[in-house]
């Protein structure tokens, strides 16, 4: 039974919790570490009363502008970098200078060339991103395999036909990653931008609350998103992997 | 007609072919002997079209197909869209036709890892003659296969070639294989490798 994907995921959230809940206890005052049950009422008030639905639908707008566009971004350059080895000894220069440069640079900077607004925030949560994308799909698009394009060749199959049935199956595993990681990084990105430099989002609550010194209210948000983040890779990226990976499995 | 005059290719400094020239009718087997190593892949690369750096000149009819070493599927797809994506011009009837005829109709909706060896050796098969192509090149297509296994194979690739008869390129280091398939035989040697010789019926 242990061995089940689901009961070995909840037990090992459920062990998560322990650790919490003992580690409140021995510090034994809510100020600095409050035990979960303490976050339910705060939690209750802040959906009641608007705040946090609010911030919240801000932060995931912003996370979902970011991703699109890293990944749109990102995907295309690497299997172009990856394909075309002339362009790769021009670009990658490039991407190890941005790969190295810490986020907090690139975001202080957007802000202070571009201004205090939205267009800054997500083209630094983007910047961010498309590297990473970038080196994995190249990786991929190195390794397409020569017979299958030979084979496409042969048969005169239509650029389009390519793309879909041979070049992106393939690269699949590799955007798969991509996106991954991708989700993970980004949200993170968005709220230190938030809190930088945005009037609105979890990033900026969570700022507001550390001026106040209220872990609670700190807690109370970071949690809401990670069970946003984790419904989304549960419900969504979890189920859509397994459908495109169902010739492998069958 | 099909002509096939490769003047010179050279990977580097390393000449690989020089001074090919042979034409084919419609319809025609021709089979291309040589050891291993010699420069045959290399010269049905540059007969399909895959490989263009080289010196001479090649006129092929446009619709062609190829069976390769190994089955080259697309693994992602199922059986039936492995011929009709690569067919777009085809019915589902007749590619399932094309799958019955090579004896693997009720495997229509499975994916290549689901079929044994020689069931997706079929399936190339069914997908080089979907498309009733007028050139057919076939690059040791029965190499790696246990003996009776090639034996089925050469027996319906034959049967196959006398239903759609396409010119045929068979690539192949076996005198046995070229005997069966083969109405004409050039014989590759040398380095870089040219045409040593050419018979009519292989053998002779």
């Amino acid at each position: 039974m242990l061995q089940k994907p689901a009961t070995a995921r909840i037990l090992s959230l459920v062990a998560l919790l322990v650790c919490w809940i003992v580690a409140a206890a021995l510090t034994a005052d809510p100020s600095v570490l409050p035990a979960p049950w303490a976050l339910i009422d705060p939690f209750r008030q802040a959906v009641a009363s608007g705040e946090l639905p609010y911030h919240l639908g801000m932060t995931i707008w912003r996370v979902i502008w970011a991703f699109l566009l890293a990944m749109f971004v990102g995907v295309s350059l690497g299997f172009v970098m990856g394909r075309f080895p002339a362009v790769d000894r021009w670009l990658d220069p490039w991407l190890v200078v941005f790969l190295n440069l810490p986020a907090l640079v690139l975001i202080v900077l957007c802000y202070l060339w571009i201004g205090l607004n939205e267009t800054a925030a997500i083209t630094a949560v983007v910047l961010n991103k498309i590297p990473n994308v970038t080196t994995v799909v190249r990786e991929g698009a190195r390794a397409l395999d020569p017979d299958l394009s030979a084979m496409a060749r042969v048969f005169r199959m239509k650029p389009w036909a390519r793309a879909r049935h041979i070049v992106l199956p393939q690269l699949a595993p590799f955007i798969a990653a991509a996106a991954r990681s991708g989700i993970a990084v980004i949200w993170k990105i968005v709220l230190v931008v938030e809190f930088l430099g945005r009037s609105n989002g979890v990033g900026f609550q969570i700022h507001l609350y550390f001026q106040q010194f209220d872990v609670t209210m700190v807690l109370v948000y970071s949690l809401s998103f990670i069970m946003v983040m984790l419904g989304v890779e549960w419900l969504l990226l979890q189920p859509v992997e397994r459908r495109v990976w169902q010739w492998r499995t069958a | 007609m099909i002509r096939v005059d490769v003047r010179r290719k050279a990977f580097g400094a390393t000449e690989i072919l020089s001074n090919i020239d042979f034409t084919m009718e419609a319809g025609e087997t021709l089979a291309i002997l040589g050891p291993s190593g010699i420069g045959k892949s290399t010269l049905l690369r540059l007969i399909t079209g895959t490989d263009t750096a080289f010196a001479g000149a090649i006129d092929r009819p446009k619709n062609m197909a190829m069976v390769f070493q190994e089955p080259v599927l697309m693994p992602w797809r199922s059986a039936l869209q492995n011929i009709m994506l690569v067919h777009p011009e085809i019915s589902s009837e007749t590619a399932r036709a094309v799958l019955q005829r090579v004896g693997i109709a009720e495997k229509a909706g499975l994916f290549p890892r689901q079929l044994s060896l020689g069931q997706q050796r079929r399936l190339a098969l069914a997908r080089a003659f979907a498309g009733r192509p007028e050139l057919l090149v076939m690059d040791e297509p029965f190499v790696s296969l246990d003996a009776a296994t090639a034996e089925e194979m050469l027996t319906l690739t034959e049967e196959l070639i006398a239903e759609t008869r396409p010119a045929t390129i068979l690539v192949t280091h076996s005198q046995a294989e070229a005997d069966r398939l083969a109405s004409r035989v050039l014989r590759l040697a040398g380095k870089p490798a040219t045409i040593a010789g050419e018979g009519g019926q292989a053998g002779q």
